[in-house]
């Protein structure tokens, strides 16, 4: 297994969706998704998933998940890194289903532990009367795609309004990295030694 | 405080004032007696405490009378307020702080004791042995303890004792294995295991009479013990575990506690006892301060850093009797001296307090605030802080005046007067200056130096240095006599001309008999004393001789002296030429020997030989000096320019005293001139920046052309100013016009209003004024002398006086920008050095002489103002700043660069992911890039080389046809450069590209589906996703929201579904695999039927007579469907009949291309859905097999009937296909005849009758829904007007929202990419003329022969040349020249040679089958209407029911563009007359007429004949290469061909041409069958246009022909290419397969 000259690094993203916080909504759900360049390919793992709907409790605001997240990644090229893709749902008052969030985090390029927390929003309706019809009949403005929180073209004809957080925990583990020349270690003075190795493109 | 303290006091506390009440008294004299000494530890503890003890002594004589509380139980403190009893409480805090302090030295003490026991370590014993080893250890620690210093304890220690060492045991930590033997063994006789309360009791009195007894003496041991009670619940815990070991422990204290309640008189300490106790107990450091001496270490002086100069920062400042009581305090600390520095202050850290609090104070913001912390509102101002460059600074303009020097009304007399003005005024600043006076004293200053220095010298001789100085002298003298020269003529002349002036205006005024100017000029005279003036004169003009004779003198020595050398050498000259002459004489004379005419010859030789031997000339000697001629001079020149001796000094005085005559006294001229005066005025504006800020107010012109302002602008700016602008208006009543403009710099930062001086700025115009009164005008010449000679022309100019100044703030501080703000000084370094001033602003760039300033100015290198140009120097001056020669936007780009740009275009990894991000077709998928270089194969660009390569090169054996290549090449560009422009479009988003809204509802139906690109489809809400199509149309949008809205009250599941739309797929999501193909065959109807074999020629057309009886009995035809796609061939079952009902779906995989799923690539996939209608044939065959016996062998032969080909590009983009199609039949099917069906319907029989030709009924679709690419939205360029697009705009948004489903094109794209209105491209063309000509009289002919030539052209859809990105029309030579197009080009042609044709012609903008949207053509024949199919040459009538048009959008011709508003679409249903106005709307109409628009298409069309030759060998080569093909196929058969056949078919195949397929098949068959008689013939001609091999070959494959196997089969095969003009080309494939009989 252990080669000396690999050819692929891999990146393993474990971790778990911990959960959100929405002050004004209950009942949520949320469903992730990784964006990930072209030279990128999840080896093992699920790409996307949903979970639990769950709710709040008496004491605690915060809606709480824990979804695991276990995927690993190959590559060639650090371009393109993963980005998880968060998106929440939930129930409007008419009982409708409705988007309460969209959210991306790339995922961390350091070992280790990370906690990320991913500020969502939504989509706004173009006009005032779509906003009330939207609302009355639990259509509101979706992203054609969630990806679409992930890339940085076309945003700019979108409005959008922040919404809450959904807060993820990482534990990323690399292999493979260094030898290729990428060196994403913790930026301590331990690793700075190790660093003057000669970066090949 | 205290009584928060003791509000906070923990239960334990509470506890401890319980037991604290009874024992009062005890304590009392405790204090008084106490002298313990303590350890360090409890010394600082007691300084804690000081304060309090204080206070608590103070009061308690008060305290004497409280009556002791009875303790109420252990939560006491809790309930009761400590309010009624706080001085007690106070008391008690004292006390049990005090306690506290005696129980710690008790423990100590009891430590010592149990370390001694230890060592000891006696037996368990009794109470005796106890007590005298008590004793020993009170001796023992007199002698060791080395801290405390114990009282004797008296040896009356009860059983208690017991339990105290114990309980110190305990307090002490982990007993050792002795103490717990000795705890757990020792016999506490008088306490049993289970002590009782009244034990407990009893031991507490005992306690207490034992104390008594002991009395004051021994106070501590007993109080230690009750400490320990009171100390804290653990310790009473750890006291009781051992008395007590039950755990009821607190409550039996409470219960203690209240027993041993007793009530005692207060006692009193005397105030002066307890002050001399604690005044040994406590320390209370001094508030005066300590001596200096104390504080340093002894011999030392004290140090005074700041004083030598040393930095010393700022210390905290603490108040000062806290410093004393520290240094105090630290004094008494044993290296309390390290505190202290060296000038014997506590050592201080600089203050790290900032001055100015960094958090504002807060507000509550609710009720009435204290008045003194009100807010107060101040109004926003710009903050200071906020932008650094910008400043809040005041510029003060000050306009003082102004003062004209010349202007257009000035009179005659003015103009004199204003030269005289400034005359004098030049004559006072040469007073003031006084240059002349300056001069003469230097002169005499000089010349009384140099007389001294010759007189002390004169006797010596001079030395060299000395001559020198005298000759430096000299020359100074001269200099300076020169200067005072020339300044004194100037003065003459300057008086001289204001006398001349002065005496000008006179005679003017004299002239003119008024007087418009004030000024007189007086001349006073100063007399002086006639002979000493003369005496100076003279010794004047006498020296100035002297000295010149001296100079003259000197001259004249000097070039003496020259002419002397000069001399001296050219005798030096002479000597030698006479030595020569000599040496020639004497040769001469030897030879002549004439001795007496010597001297004459060589006189004679001499000037002979002087001339041509060129010598130098003989010197002239100087002329001596003419010493009169310059006393004559001297004199000459002093009376002209020095007032003659003896003559009075004339003083000018010009005043304005004058007065001017009143206008009634003046001419009519002078008077409107001075009303003219009177109605001009002035004023100024000023520009800062050249925005103007303010203007003065209006001040008439007075008589004197001054005008007074005296106002003063504050301008408030932010930026220091690039210019200061005052513009000089004139006003003249109506009007006011420019006058001038006096740029005014920004003053230095130190010029302040207070020390600013007014300045004079002059100004002038070129504007040119003429009056017809006196005024003088401007730019006018103007002459004073009589015969008007010697003009001068006089420009309007004056003088503005004005100060520009930097304002000063209320604090003294000017409000100028600082320096190195100030524009033009550049380096902010230098500002305050003003380094500027001293070597000039340029210099700032030079290095150099940066470093020569700064060492001149003996710049303090420390100085931090100067850091920057410090720095600067020591950079310079190491040399290592070279000022490059060339100027870089990126200069350190190249330190960025890790590797060369060769190197990284030779990189192959990096040229992989550079086109990969390019798009380009081969890598725009490619996946994982290898990471390393060497993994990537030169093969990945093989391709991609090619493909480069490939492009210029023109692969003939591909496309049989150079012509054909090169179009080929062509559209390959165009499509390249149109997918440039879709890349581009690509990444322009729309908000319905991002997010889906529910749509605001306008147009009810078409609710926009949601998509979705997940594969969590069943985790998803059904709502979200499939959206319910709402089919109401209705236009109305509260209409609609109320539908909506009724929606909600809808049941979940209905009972009746309705139809849900699919949901669309985005692409990118899919893989191989995943999209299939859907065709659904319905039916088809009059499929050919065979015909017997033995039939005769008369049976061929079989009548309807035979009916039903003979269609029931026979065996018509089996056909069945085959779908092949991609080279997936499916079929149907076989059905019977030629009006066969299949009703099956057949799914075929789908397969994009590179596994590219994105749009534009699946818009590009070229392959077609062949659906073919064959005929099942069963021979039987009998076999006699002699071996198996008789057997029956099934063959089943397959026999094509025809084809429907199906673009999947038009199924992509439509998405469904869903109709009945023709098929395309052969135009002589052998073996098969087109037999109607004949049914008892006769009606639906008649109107079969108008079609022809058998129609298949198909539904076609993708699953899963793939979403169609959209249009570009790129908004083409245009030539067109911006009035039309617009309109043309608005058309089609109208259009389209009033009938969706009709399409309406007004403007169109060209090829180059401009939109182009569309009737630019209906106009009449001729067809080719060989048309024509055919057939002369049979116009019907021509036409369909021109139709046929249109369909000839071969079809390629735009979707697929330009992957959908838009319609790009070509023009009709465009069109021909490229000979491909989609229906639109085909259209266009053939409308256009219609209306050539001289017909009625329209070009129809609609919706058929298959092709969706699309184009076809109207023509009006003969009262009906004919719907022409431009790319298969078929018309139709109006009512055709197979007509494949299925909604006409808009008609089109050269002048007009209708929308079809009828209420319906189809052809049948509608009236195609566009005259009626309420039937079709036009584009262009009253109110928007057609503004002329030319046609983009040619005059006219220009055909090429085509090449037979050619044409006849791509016959050959197509034939030869199907051939080869089929046996390609048939790998395992062999193939045979029948020669005489393959003749055969080929002389048909013209004649088919001919008839273009029509009736010729009888005839065919016929002679067929006569010619091969014993075969079973069946086959076909395939007709096609051609453009490339490749659709013919795959034609002929889906035939199937080379499926039929067996072993006698034969195959003929014939091709023929008919050459039509222009390179078009009509192919003909005849295939059959014959089957010996």
């Amino acid at each position: 297994m252990a080669t000396s000259n690999p050819s692929v690094f891999l990146l393993t993203v474990n971790g778990q969706i911990e959960g959100a916080d929405f002050p004004e909504y209950d009942n949520l759900y949320c469903k992730y998704c990784y964006v990930y360049g072209h030279d990128w390919a999840i080896t093992t793992g699920l790409e996307e998933g949903i979970t639990q709907i769950t709710c709040k409790s008496s004491l605690s605001q915060t809606l709480v998940w824990n979804f695991p997240l276990e995927t690993s990644f190959k590559s060639t090229n650090p371009s393109g890194w993963p980005q998880l893709v968060v998106s929440v749902y939930g129930p409007d008052v008419f009982g409708n289903d409705v988007v309460r969030g969209y959210g991306a985090t790339h995922v961390p390029i350091t070992p280790g532990q990370h906690t990320r927390t991913i500020p969502m929003f939504v989509p706004e309706p173009t006009w005032k009367l779509q906003k009330l019809t939207g609302w009355l009949l639990g259509r509101r403005p979706e992203y054609t795609d969630p990806k679409v929180v992930a890339q940085g073209e076309g945003r700019e004809v979108t409005r959008v309004r922040s919404q809450g957080f959904v807060t993820v925990s990482f534990h990323i583990t690399t292999k493979d990295m260094k030898k290729m020349g990428y060196d994403t270690g913790p930026c301590n003075l331990q690793t700075a030694a190790s660093v003057d190795q000669p970066c090949t493109f | 405080m205290k009584d928060t303290e003791d509000s906070e006091e923990d239960s334990g506390e509470t506890l401890k004032r319980t037991l604290r009440a009874q024992r009062q008294r005890r304590r009392r004299k405790l204090l008084e007696q106490s002298s313990v000494k303590e350890s360090q530890h409890d010394d600082e503890d007691e300084e804690e405490v000081s304060a309090v003890q204080d206070q608590s002594v103070k009061e308690e004589p008060a305290e004497k009378t409280v009556a002791l509380r009875p303790p109420s139980g252990s939560r006491r403190g809790y309930s009761l307020k400590p309010l009624p009893v706080s001085s007690s409480q106070k008391l008690d805090t004292f006390v049990t702080r005090h306690l506290e302090e005696k129980l710690r030295a008790a423990r100590f003490k009891g430590e010592s004791l149990q370390q001694e026991k230890e060592v000891s370590a006696d037996p368990a014993s009794r109470l005796q042995s106890l007590r005298g080893r008590d004793r020993v250890t009170r001796f023992d620690r007199e002698t060791d303890s080395v801290k405390a210093e114990e009282d004797d304890v008296s040896v009356a220690l009860s059983a208690r004792v017991k339990f105290k060492e114990a309980a110190k045991r305990v307090n002490q930590g982990l007993p050792t294995a002795n103490e717990a033997y000795n705890f757990f063994t020792f016999n506490f006789e008088p306490e049993p295991a289970e002590e009782t309360e009244e034990l407990r009791r009893k031991k507490r009195k005992q306690k207490e009479t034992t104390e008594k007894d002991r009395d004051e003496d021994e106070g501590e041991e007993p109080e230690e013990d009750d400490k320990e009670d009171s100390q804290d619940p653990n310790e009473n815990q750890s006291e009781e575990t051992r008395l007590v070991p039950t755990e009821e422990d607190l409550f039996i204290i409470d219960q203690s506690a209240r027993d041993f309640l007793e009530v005692k008189k207060a006692e009193y300490v005397g105030v002066k006892k307890r002050a001399a106790r604690d005044s040994e107990l406590l320390f209370t450091p001094s508030f005066r301060k300590a001596p200096t001496s104390v504080k340093l270490p002894e011999n030392v002086k004290p140090r005074f850093i700041e004083d030598e100069g040393l930095y010393v920062g700022k210390r905290p400042s603490v108040s000062f009797t806290n410093e004393t009581i520290l240094e105090n305090r630290l004094l008494k600390m044993e290296e309390g001296l390290e505190w202290f520095g060296d000038d014997g202050r506590i050592l201080a850290l600089p203050d790290p307090i900032k001055e100015s609090s960094t958090r504002p104070p807060l507000f509550s913001m609710e009720g009435d605030l204290n008045p003194a912390i009100q807010t107060v509102f101040r109004k926003a101002q710009k903050s200071k802080y906020a932008a650094d460059p910008e400043g809040d600074y005041q510029l003060d303009v000050e306009v003082f005046g102004l003062v004209f020097s010349h202007h257009p009304l000035f009179s005659r007399e003015h103009v004199l007067a204003s030269r005289l003005c400034q005359l004098y005024h030049q004559y006072l600043t040469r007073q003031q200056n006084n240059l002349t006076g300056h001069l003469t004293d230097k002169l005499n200053g000089l010349r009384n130096a140099l007389g001294n220095m010759m007189k002390i010298h004169r006797e010596e001789s001079l030395t060299l240095s000395l001559q020198q100085r005298i000759s430096e002298y000299s020359l100074e003298v001269r200099d300076t006599r020169q200067l005072r020269d020339s300044e004194q003529e100037k003065d003459r002349t300057l008086l001289k001309n204001i006398i001349k002036v002065w005496k000008e205006i006179k005679a003017l005024r004299e002239f003119q008999k008024f007087t418009n100017t004030p000024y007189k000029l007086l001349l006073r005279k100063e007399n002086v004393d006639p002979a000493s003036d003369q005496q100076e004169y003279e010794e004047e003009i006498q020296a100035e001789v002297m000295e010149l004779e001296a100079e003259k003198e000197e001259d004249y020595q000097r070039s003496l002296a020259e002419y002397r050398k000069q001399l001296e050498e050219w005798k030096l000259w002479r000597k030698k030429q006479k030595a020569k002459r000599k040496k020639k004489k004497k040769k001469k004379k030897s030879q002549k020997l004439e001795d007496t005419t010597e001297d004459e010859d060589e006189e004679q030789e001499g000037s002979e030989l002087e001339g041509p031997e060129d010598g130098p000339p003989k010197p002239q000697p100087p002329e001596r000096p003419d010493f009169d001629a310059i006393e004559q001079q001297v004199k000459e020149k002093a009376s002209k320019i020095r007032r003659k001796p003896g003559e009075a000094v004339l003083i000018p005085v010009l005043s304005a005293s004058g007065n001017i005559t009143d206008s009634e006294l003046c001419p009519r001229v002078e008077v409107s001139r001075r009303q003219e005066v009177l109605r001009h005025s002035l004023f100024i504006k000023i520009l800062c920046n050249d925005k103007k800020v303010s203007k003065t107010d209006s001040r008439p012109l007075g008589t004197d052309f001054r005008v007074h302002f005296g106002q003063i602008f504050n301008l408030r700016i932010i930026t220091c100013p690039q210019s200061i602008n005052l513009q000089v208006f004139e006003d003249t009543g109506s009007s006011s016009s420019l006058l001038a403009q006096v740029f005014v710099p920004a003053p230095e930062p130190s010029v302040v209003t207070g020390s600013a001086s007014l300045e004079d700025f002059e100004f002038s115009s070129n504007q040119r004024v003429m009056f017809d009164h006196e005024g003088v005008g401007s730019d006018v010449p103007l002459s004073f002398e009589a015969d008007g000679s010697n003009k001068v022309v006089l420009l309007t100019s004056g003088k503005l006086t004005c100060g520009v100044s930097w304002g000063v703030g209320d604090d003294d501080v000017p409000l100028a920008p600082s320096a190195s703000q100030h524009p033009g000084v550049k380096h902010s370094g230098l500002g305050h050095l003003d380094a500027v001033t001293s070597i000039g602003a340029s210099g700032l760039y030079d290095m150099k002489k940066i470093g020569e300033w700064a060492k001149q100015s003996r710049l303090d290198p420390n100085d931090p103002k100067n850091a920057s140009i410090m720095q600067l120097l020591k950079v310079a001056s190491s040399g290592e700043v070279t000022a490059p020669e060339y100027f870089r936007l990126e200069h350190l780009q190249e330190e960025f660069n890790f590797v060369t740009d060769e190197e990284l275009d030779n990189s192959r990894r990096f040229r992989l992911l550079r086109l990969r991000n390019q798009g380009v077709k081969e890598f725009r998928n490619y996946k994982f890039i290898p990471a390393l270089e060497n993994e990537i194969s030169d093969k990945v660009f093989q391709e991609y080389e090619r493909r480069l390569k490939d492009g210029e090169t023109v692969d003939t054996r591909e496309h049989l046809d150079s012509h054909r290549a090169l179009v080929a090449k062509y559209l390959q560009k165009i499509q390249e450069s149109v997918m440039n422009r879709l890349l581009f479009a690509k990444h322009r988003f729309l908000l319905s590209d991002l997010v889906v809204e529910e749509e605001i509802p306008s147009i009810g139906n078409k609710v926009p589906v949601l998509l979705k690109a997940e594969k969590l489809d069943s985790l998803e809400h059904p709502r979200q996703n499939v959206r319910e199509r709402d089919r109401a149309d209705v236009n109305h949008m509260l209409k609609i929201l109320g539908i909506n809205l009724f929606k909600l009250t809808e049941p979940k599941r209905p009972l009746k579904p309705q139809r849900k739309e699919r949901k669309k797929v985005t692409a990118q999501n899919l893989s191989d695999g995943d999209v299939k193909l859907l065709v659904n065959i319905i039916r088809a109807y009059d499929i050919p039927v065979r015909r017997p074999q033995s039939d005769k020629a008369g049976q061929s057309s079989q009548p309807a007579i035979h009916g039903s009886d003979w269609y029931l009995n026979q065996v018509q035809v089996r056909p069945f469907v085959e779908v092949s796609f991609q080279r997936t061939v499916l079929q149907t079952t076989t059905a019977d009949g030629p009006n066969p009902s299949w009703n099956e779906e057949l799914q075929l995989p789908f397969s994009a291309p590179n596994g590219d799923y994105s749009t534009s690539n699946l818009q590009s996939v070229k392959d077609e859905v062949f659906i073919n209608i064959f005929d099942e044939m069963l021979h039987e065959t009998g076999v006699n097999d002699k071996e198996r016996g008789p057997s029956i062998h099934t063959q089943v032969e397959k026999h094509w009937l025809g084809s429907v080909r199906i673009p999947f590009s038009t199924i992509y983009s439509q998405s469904r296909i869903d109709g009945t199609f023709k098929v395309n039949t052969p135009a002589v099917l052998l073996g098969y005849s087109k037999e109607r069906s004949h049914g008892a319907n006769s009606g639906y029989d008649l109107l079969r009758s108008v079609s022809e030709g058998a129609f298949i009924t198909l539904f076609i679709t993708i699953e899963p829904q793939l979403v169609p690419g959209e249009p570009v939205r790129e908004k083409f360029d245009s030539q067109e007007h911006e009035r039309l697009l617009q309109a043309a705009e608005k058309f089609e948004r109208k259009a389209a929202k009033r009938y969706p489903d009709r399409p309406c094109i007004t403007t169109v794209i060209d090829l180059n990419g401009k939109t182009v209105f569309i009737t630019r491209y209906i106009r009449p063309l001729n067809p080719p003329p060989e048309f024509l000509e055919a057939f002369p009289n049979n116009p019907q002919e021509a036409t369909t022969l021109v139709a046929r030539f249109v369909s000839l052209i071969p079809s390629l859809p735009d979707q697929v040349s330009f992957s959908g990105v838009c319609d790009l029309w070509t023009t009709c030579n465009q069109f021909l020249t490229l000979l491909a197009g989609d229906e639109e080009e085909h259209a266009v042609l053939l409308c256009n040679y219609f209306l050539s044709l001289g017909k009625r012609a329209w070009l129809i903008i609609g919706t058929a089958i298959p092709e969706g949207s699309t184009a076809y053509v109207l023509t009006h024949e003969q009262s009906r209407y004919l719907i022409w199919n431009p790319s298969s040459g078929q018309f139709y009538g109006q009512y055709d029911t197979f007509c494949p048009l299925q909604a006409v959008g808009c008609l089109v011709d050269a002048d007009n563009v209708w929308f079809n508003i009828q209420e319906y679409a189809s052809p049948m249903r509608m009236s195609f007359d566009v005259s009626k106005r309420k039937l079709w709307k036009p584009f262009f109409s009253g109110s928007f007429p057609h503004p002329g628009l030319s046609s983009v298409q040619p005059e006219e069309l220009v055909y090429s004949r085509t090449d037979e030759a050619a044409a006849a060998e791509l016959q050959d080569r197509i034939e030869k290469t199907l051939k080869d093909k089929i046996m390609e196929w048939r790998p395992r058969h062999p193939t045979r061909w029948n020669r005489y056949c393959n003749t055969t078919l080929k002389q048909f195949l013209p004649k088919l041409e001919q008839s273009r397929g029509q009736d010729v098949a009888e005839g065919h068959r016929h002679e067929l069958q006569r010619l091969l008689g014993d075969y079973r013939i069946s086959g076909f001609p395939l007709h096609m246009s051609f453009s490339e091999i490749r659709p013919v070959i795959e034609a002929v494959y889906s035939t199937g022909v080379h499926n039929i196997q067996g072993s006698n089969v034969e195959f003929a095969l014939a091709v023929y290419v008919h050459p039509y003009p222009n390179n078009v080309l009509s192919v003909w494939v005849y295939l059959a397969s014959l089957v010996r009989t």
